[in-house]
């Protein structure tokens, strides 16, 4: 069936259609609507499950899992500094090994208080375990909710279903709403790996030692370094886990092909521009127009981000000149933190001891920053035709000088003096 | 996933006796009862059983006579000073050689150090 | 109600296995022991950091032979409601679900979450063993440690401000039962933690629970220690029902005799008071007597009623 509504909804019928048992979430701008939408599922007894109207995010997080720990498919959702209450448990879900599905309508963190749209919630968690999805549509963010829960389960690995506050979840697109009994195919109930039960008892989380000991059983366990290690090297393997299933949804569903990036015009791309979600396809458009003028640009969406796709990515990018990454999020004190990624990537996987292309870290959109497709390209002209750009590769910032650095002149306000100010852009 | 079971990559942790090792070498002292005052085993029935009950660490058995675990014993006291008919005194433990005639009266898997 | 428990009908399983980390002579040991002989085998524990955390044994070894999900420190109630949830999922609502944490899991970072459950009414009970302190971390001030007690981040002068009644604050949630109970009489909390389980809705039952190393007494007083409180009128045991506040056991025995021991008898058992001089203990008489009178004075009214 194909409808048109916001990327919330979408989301919201992702988990319907999903069975999720266990809801539980605190409001916050703009992830709201989605949790609005799934408690009128529950009320309306369209989905059979427990809604938790929680006091916080943390709760939220601490009931899914619990809910997890006792067998039930939990899914919460948030934005911003929701995700950052929740940061505690989420690194407790990834070290439990619960396969939690959460829903991150992205949007900046304060402070000062922003609502609008950018990705520094999200990358800011990129270290706990979980893995992150990046979603660019609204078939993308249903279809990704199914392929979360399939993935999350298959590894014991929660995951995190991005997608971008406003320009996704309250902006009304066309998607086609995958029918039940394919999801049914695609997604069997969930068959928990161990389940909290009196009749076969275990203490789940303990403290866990710096070494290895015996069990009550003359078996050795794992110490707590072992535990973590076993994380990582699951969540390494979830690389090819995602592209079964991502596979394994094309079977059924007919959509969908490459889990893990998501090239446009890059086969014979001089520059390829890498970004995260909605932007990538945004970019879509600025490509169209560099290559009207001549520029052999593509542009590469990175679709998850944790586990990263190193390998995939140094070889969609080997036979480019250059690579521009344009990020809505900055590790403070250094740069965009895909950009980081990426280029320890391209180190370890350049191919023939060949250098690696050469790659420019740009930021955008922070705060919801309108992000022109003007400015975009000439950004990327600019970059690409070799022209020297001044500032520090922040694309549409306008920093003014401050009327505090000058006195003003006997007699002038304040405004006035604000007016001199210069824009640096 | 992969060919470790789930219960390797959590803590996942069993129940078993000791998981504090043989908490009995915490002792300085030594619970002893004295049959002679000891209301159970005076009277040949169930009665009393007050050690048992404030025990912390269920090393009191409830039976006639009630017996100490002295391998988990922590020689906290507490049935010496609770005992209505001061029939447990502490007895120090220098000098003493290791005596467990009375063992763990409750069923339990191997335990661990 | 029926009748009430006696050490012979008191159940003989043990679901706590000797040999645990717990301090020698642990108020928190005798509680969590008979408390589980109340919950019983059909139970799934919900707890927090704390002493309890240790006592319940280090990966991969458990002390208990009950399900237990230990979680962050603030989320208790939280993971109870989850577990609830997951619970009715899957069609297991006869196993019980309990919260059980220490009294900062409680009364400070545990506040939000265990006000939220039982405002949304969950079906859970939530025990608060109160040692008066993190006495797992190393003896540091709580919301309910008392005043006066030195510990080891109010060092000079011991804690300034009194102890925050968090019995009197979840009754303030309307819940359908709220009670306290002690570790020096562990029968009355068996029954207690009986009568809570058979009652929808959150239940609240707060455990004063005697600390040797904490409180600074030798292990073998802490029965003593524990009824000294009661017997002082220090520390009451009493349910709160319909928002009706009754004392219960000792404490009611205690109405009765109209004989409250001294609270310097209490108070001068542990060298967590040795700051207090002997006016601020009269003050602190002061206060129970106050307290008290409200009890003689209720207690007179319901029997002229």
């Amino acid at each position: 069936m194909h409808i048109i509504e916001d990327g919330n909804v979408a989301a919201a019928m992702g988990v319907k259609l999903a069975g999720a048992q266990v809801i539980a979430a605190y409001p916050i701008t703009p992830q709201t609507p989605l949790t609005e939408k799934l408690s009128e599922f529950v009320e309306s007894g369209e989905l059979r499950a427990q809604y938790i109207p929680v006091e916080s995010e943390h709760s939220a997080l601490a009931a899914c899992i619990a809910a997890g720990s006792a067998g039930a498919r939990a899914f919460t959702a948030t934005s911003a500094n929701g995700l950052l209450y929740m940061h505690e448990q989420i690194q407790w879900a990834a070290g439990a090994r619960l396969p939690i599905v959460m829903c991150v309508v992205n949007r900046a963190v304060g402070a000062p208080w922003c609502i609008w749209n950018d990705h520094q919630d999200s990358i800011s968690q990129r270290d706990t375990g979980w893995i992150q999805m990046y979603a660019c549509d609204h078939q993308q963010i249903i279809d990704g909710v199914l392929k979360a829960f399939a993935l999350a389960e298959a590894v014991s690995i929660p995951v995190m279903v991005c997608y971008d506050g406003y320009l996704l979840s309250h902006t009304y697109m066309p998607f086609e709403v995958p029918e039940e009994e394919k999801v049914a195919r695609f997604l069997p109930p969930f068959e928990p790996s161990y389940a909290l039960d009196p009749e076969s008892p275990a203490n789940l989380n303990t403290v866990t030692l710096p070494d290895v000991r015996m069990d009550v059983t003359g078996e050795m366990a794992h110490g707590y370094m072992e535990i973590r290690y076993l994380l990582q090297e699951d969540l390494r393997a979830a690389l090819e886990v995602a592209q079964e299933i991502e596979d394994r949804f094309k079977e059924v569903f007919g959509r969908g092909g490459d889990a893990l990036l998501e090239p446009y015009r890059c086969d014979d791309a001089e520059h390829i521009v890498v970004g995260l979600g909605s932007l990538t396809y945004q970019l879509r458009d600025v490509v169209e127009i560099l290559r009207n003028e001549g520029h052999r640009v593509g542009v590469l969406g990175v679709r998850l981000y944790r586990p990263f796709p190193d390998e995939a990515l140094a070889a969609a990018l080997q036979h480019a000149a250059g690579v521009i990454v344009i990020e809505k999020a900055v590790s403070y004190g250094y740069e965009g933190a895909l950009c980081s990624d990426l280029k320890a990537a391209l180190l370890a996987h350049r191919t023939d001891g060949g250098r690696p292309p050469a790659v420019k870290g740009m930021i955008a959109g922070i705060g919801g920053r309108d992000i022109r497709t003007a400015d975009l390209t000439d950004a990327l002209r600019a970059h690409i035709t070799g022209t020297p750009v001044e500032g520090p590769g922040w694309i549409g910032l306008k920093l003014y000088d401050s009327f505090q650095d000058e006195a003003p002149p006997q007699g002038t306000s304040r405004a006035s003096a604000r007016g001199r100010g210069r824009e640096r852009e | 996933m992969g060919t470790r079971g789930y219960r390797y990559k959590t803590s996942h942790s069993l129940a078993g006796p000791g998981d504090g090792g043989k908490t009995g070498s915490w002792r300085v002292q030594r619970p002893v009862i004295d049959l002679e005052r000891c209301t159970p085993a005076r009277r040949k029935a169930e009665a009393c059983f007050i050690c048992w009950l404030y025990c912390p660490d269920c090393v009191i058995s409830r039976s006639i006579p009630p017996t100490i675990d002295y391998e988990y014993c922590k020689g906290c006291a507490i049935c010496a000073e609770e005992c209505p008919t001061k029939a447990i005194t502490m007895v120090d433990e220098a000098g003493r050689q290791e005596d467990d005639e009375q063992t763990c009266s409750l069923e339990g898997s191997r335990p661990c150090t | 109600m029926s009748a009430k428990t006696t050490i012979l009908t008191l159940p003989r399983e043990e679901l706590v296995y000797p040999g645990n980390r717990a301090c020698a002579g642990c108020g928190l040991s005798i509680a969590y022991r008979i408390g589980l002989k109340a919950l019983g085998p059909d139970t799934i524990l919900v707890v927090p950091p704390s002493c309890l955390t240790v006592l319940q044994g280090l990966f991969p070894v458990a002390s208990t032979k009950l399900p237990c999900l230990n979680v962050t420190f603030a989320s208790t109630a939280a993971a109870a409601t989850g577990l609830l949830g997951a619970l009715k999922m899957r069609g297991r609502q006869h196993t019980k679900v309990v919260g059980w944490a220490g009294d900062g899991g409680t009364a400070d970072i545990g506040i939000q979450a265990l006000s939220g459950a039982a405002e949304r009414e969950e079906d859970f009970l939530f025990m608060c063993y109160d040692n008066e302190g993190y006495m797992n971390t190393g003896v540091q001030r709580s919301g309910t440690t008392p005043q006066g007690a030195v510990t080891t981040n109010t060092p000079f002068k011991g804690k300034q401000q009194k102890k925050k009644d968090v019995p009197a604050i979840m009754a303030a949630h309307g819940i359908d039962y709220v009670a306290t109970a002690s570790a020096a009489y562990p029968l009355d909390l068996y029954d207690k933690i009986r009568k809570a389980l058979s009652l929808s809705g959150t239940k609240y039952i707060h455990i004063h629970t005697p600390c040797p190393p904490g409180w600074g007494f030798e292990p073998r007083y802490s029965i003593k220690v524990g009824r000294l409180a009661v017997e002082t009128g220090y520390f009451d045991l009493y349910e709160i029902e319909q928002g009706m506040l009754r004392l219960t056991g000792a404490s009611e025995k205690l109405v009765e005799k109209r004989e409250l021991v001294p609270v310097g008898d209490y108070l001068r058992s542990q060298s967590r008071f040795r700051l207090l001089s002997d006016e601020q203990i009269a003050e602190i008489q002061a206060q129970v007597d106050t307290k008290w009178s409200g009890y003689y004075r209720a207690a007179g009214q319901a029997a002229a009623e």
